[in-house]
């Protein structure tokens, strides 16, 4: 288990830091490396050759994809500090949040980034369609997603919301009002709070620049 | 353990169909509700109210929705016939594998069932790249994706091949090709003679005159 644990990740993705949250909560000492996605290494290549993304954790010179795989991973190989439940329903239910995060948050609220005018409105709708749910479904009375502590489904939304955040800088836009979404809202707070995600976070000025700059790109390419 | 296992399901449906599967090789007895999903029912939308769709599994009153997600619930709840690997690296690789097939391959499957003229030639091209990918880096050299039984992977592809296979009927297009996909073919030639698969499928004639009758209304409505 002491095996050499590679991380190789890009700063401003919030995938990668999902998995850098996973490894710090378990306190697992780990090599980064940084990728340039505008000209990825043959070793990324390598390690995923199906979809040439980040994050990949190598561990012991095996390469895992997929940021929620990765963790799930992480978890069965380390399996202290918990970030799944114990009970099977309950690990059922972590899954169908993790699935929703990522078939439907990911992607939609991953839109905003990406697109103008109408398509843009019509994208920031049906984000505040999917707070709704999560809303009204996800969270029940729980302070986390995962109970008392933070687990599997608030790393994977905690990571979504961030960059949701610094996207409303960029837009100028405010889409997680807590008049409007009062669970979820106080649940960000305090994931934000907790001392590995507060001292693992990329720095905010960068990455809000850094979407800033893509941002204008695209405005720019479309005009 | 003995308590009330339940599955909402639909005829002509593969997510219904891996979970029958999965249920049958465990040898776990279940009741099984048809749902109408022309008119879902008070109970589905009570069971499933982000998704509203099937298959659910109702263990103990209590119901689990999306049909990888069932299966590894039961994975968890009756171990025995396992139908993942032990090994957590393994694990990793199938439930990479299971992404890939609910991301990849269904999302190409669908738009085959689904579009006509260019759409569906274009669909056509990116099922026949989803296999080759599937071909060159899923299977190696193994029976089955799980190994020397079938598993989830097998599950999750198998179902949507086996669909895939009624809709190249439907459209008098070949896509499995044994000389293109040799590895796959075989596999899938395999799968199929697993008994518990062989003795669990819908009726043929009846999936490809529900998808004719489909592909009539689209058609009709497309012109």
């Amino acid at each position: 288990m002491s095996e050499e644990v590679k991380l190789h990740g890009a700063w401003a993705s919030p995938l990668s830091y999902r998995v850098i949250w996973a490894l710090k909560l378990k306190g697992i000492a780990y090599e980064y490396v940084e990728e340039d996605l505008s000209n990825k290494s043959a070793l990324l290549l390598h390690y995923n050759p199906i979809h040439k993304k980040i994050p990949v954790l190598v561990h012991t010179g095996k390469p895992i994809c997929e940021s929620m795989i990765i963790i799930e991973y992480i978890e069965e190989m380390w399996p202290h500090t918990p970030l799944l439940p114990t009970d099977p329903y309950d690990r059922a239910i972590s899954r169908f949040w993790i699935k929703f995060v990522e078939d439907k948050a990911l992607p939609i609220l991953g839109r905003m980034f990406n697109t103008m005018g109408g398509e843009l409105e019509k994208a920031i709708k049906e984000s505040l369609e999917i707070l709704e749910i999560v809303e009204e479904h996800g969270l029940e009375d729980n302070k986390y997603f995962n109970g008392e502590t933070i687990g599997m489904v608030d790393i994977a939304f905690g990571s979504i919301l961030y960059w949701l955040g610094v996207n409303e800088e960029v837009l100028g836009v405010k889409l997680l009002e807590p008049h409007k979404f009062p669970r979820l809202h106080e649940w960000f707070q305090s994931f934000q709070e907790v001392p590995v995600i507060k001292e693992n976070l990329p720095d905010r000025d960068n990455v809000v620049a850094f979407f800033k700059r893509r941002r204008e790109t695209l405005e720019a390419t479309a005009a």
